[in-house]
């Protein structure tokens, strides 16, 4: 009934985020606070670090592996932005062309490097936030959020967005389909009916809004929307979050793939 | 005294594009009376239960619930006091889960949190919901939704239920299960509904609104087993109102 085939298969995130795997189980801020350092070291490297990304890998492939997550899912995802990525990158070989590294008789340009880097990094980064929200759900998102700091009137937006994001995914088809039905030649809307379809959804959306408004007025609504906060830090989760972090730092700072590769390059003369 | 009863006085309803809703209402609703309010549609019955939880304010004649008028000052109090469970539970359920749903209206009250917690435990036992208490509402069934959506009414403790069309888009199975819950409360109970024969199976007494005027209000059994009133009003005799159509034994001859 809800939409689990839309677009952006929001379906199949929220029945994930529900699993109970070991990753799953941990405090959501644990998980939410590492994914964020996570996200700054990867992002905080030399634009042209290739080498040192790419231990980085092991966070979201460990991630993937403990939280349950099917590969193909995150891949698939990834797949969508992937374009953007390469677009953003894709001048950068024809603008700096200074050979920066040499393998063999091959001299490879900044400009590449920093193509590559763009590559790796909007992987690292889609793929960890992508894992984030599959191994902990929305809500529970959104409640690490508030307890962590967050504008409570912002997290209630967002919640209030996720909860009734599926009603309009469900809506916009239903409407699609009752067009389809009814278009003899099955051909997709043109721009001007596809504006006139939108504005029913908002017009919709609108007195929806109003009537969820009501009923949270007899309810009592203040303007404030409260939470039982039921979040336990435990032991585990202390570890999860100082490992991680201290991982994420070794790597960042001490950049181990350049010390291993200066090492075994030392070794053969 | 009473706090649980609802007087309408002479009320009056134009909504802003001039169509007339509500022409000079008058109704009593006593202690423990369970009322149904039928009507076609665009009667005004939606209109009036807007009217009892304030969510609409009376323009002419008066809404008095409890011993208090329906006024910005009391609409703290009002809303306390009754409970509206809408049409559509998707409205309702707004919260990212059904136990922080449920647990919304205590929270506005200012409870401690293990209170609420057990408040919200005790309601949605109440209503036989509480393995779903981690579920989006997304994820609940339609009979599932408007339990849910009950007990987070019932977690506000109101004297007073409004429900709007309980019974609408439930399969046979789930108007029986939200049939036998709404039997089993002893609250004021005011239901908005088309289902004749939940009226007839819920509530002693009926209200027939059309054209946003009281034009029946007696009981259910009578009122319903009146084909020509039924007729003019838009509505049809419910078969539990109609007598055998192999023997011919009814309702009429039951009350003998």
């Amino acid at each position: 009934m809800s939409g689990g085939h839309s677009a952006f298969d929001l379906g199949t995130l929220d029945r994930l985020g529900r699993g109970t795997s070991p990753i799953h189980r941990l405090d959501p801020r644990a998980k939410l606070l590492v994914t964020f350092v996570f996200i700054l070291a990867v992002v905080s490297l030399d634009k042209h670090a290739v080498g040192d990304l790419l231990p980085f890998f092991l966070f979201p492939m460990i991630i993937l592996a403990r939280g349950e997550v099917p590969f193909r899912f995150v891949a698939r995802k990834i797949a969508v932005v992937a374009p953007f990525a390469v677009l953003v990158g894709i001048f950068n070989p024809l603008v700096d062309r200074e050979v920066m590294l040499r393998i063999g008789e091959v001299g490879i340009s900044g400009g590449w490097l920093s193509f590559v880097s763009i590559v790796l990094r909007v992987v690292l980064t889609i793929g960890a936030l992508l894992l984030l929200v599959a191994t902990t759900g929305v809500p529970a998102l959104g409640r690490a959020a508030e307890r962590l700091g967050a504008p409570r009137l912002f997290v209630t937006q967002i919640l209030g967005l996720y909860r009734y994001l599926f009603l309009l995914v469900d809506e916009s088809q239903r409407t699609l389909r009752a067009y389809r039905l009814r278009a003899p030649d099955g051909k997709t809307p043109s721009w001007r009916l596809f504006a006139r379809i939108l504005g029913q959804l908002l017009l919709r959306a609108v007195a929806r809004a109003r009537r969820v408004y009501d009923a949270m007025l007899a309810r009592g609504f203040d303007g404030e929307v409260r939470l039982i906060g039921d979040l336990r830090f435990a032991g585990r989760d202390w570890a999860f979050l100082v490992l991680w972090i201290a991982i994420f730092a070794v790597l960042r700072f001490l950049h181990p793939a350049r010390l291993l590769g200066d090492l075994l390059l030392r070794g053969t003369p | 005294m009473s706090h649980h009863r609802i007087a309408i006085e002479n009320l009056g309803f134009t909504y802003p594009d001039g169509t007339v809703a509500l022409t000079g209402v008058s109704l009593e609703v006593v202690h423990g009376e369970s009322v149904a309010l039928v009507g076609a549609n665009g009667a005004g019955k939606s209109t009036l239960l807007l009217h009892l939880n304030g969510v609409l304010m009376a323009t002419e004649g008066s809404v008095v619930v409890g011993d208090l008028p329906v006024t910005r000052e009391t609409l703290p109090n009002i809303r306390r006091a009754v409970g509206t469970v809408f049409q559509d539970p998707e409205d309702q359920l707004f919260m990212p889960t059904v136990f922080d749903d449920v647990a919304f209206g205590p929270l506005n009250l200012r409870m401690p949190a293990d209170q609420a917690r057990a408040r919200v435990q005790a309601c949605l036992e109440q209503v036989g919901a509480w393995h779903l208490r981690d579920r989006p509402p997304h994820r609940l069934s339609a009979g599932e939704k408007r339990r849910v959506a009950v007990a987070a009414v019932l977690a506000m403790s109101p004297d007073i239920l409004l429900l709007d069309e309980p019974s609408t888009g439930l399969d046979p199975r789930g108007r029986r299960q939200v049939i036998e819950l709404l039997r089993g409360f002893a609250h004021t109970k005011l239901i908005v509904t088309h289902d004749l024969d939940l009226a007839v199976e819920l509530c002693p007494r009926a209200v027939i609104l059309d054209a946003g005027r009281v034009v029946a209000d007696g009981p259910t059994n009578r009122i319903l087993g009146d084909d020509a009133l039924l007729e003019r009003c838009g509505l049809e005799t419910p078969p539990s109102a109609r007598p055998c159509p192999r023997c011919g034994y009814g309702p009429a001859d039951a009350r003998v």
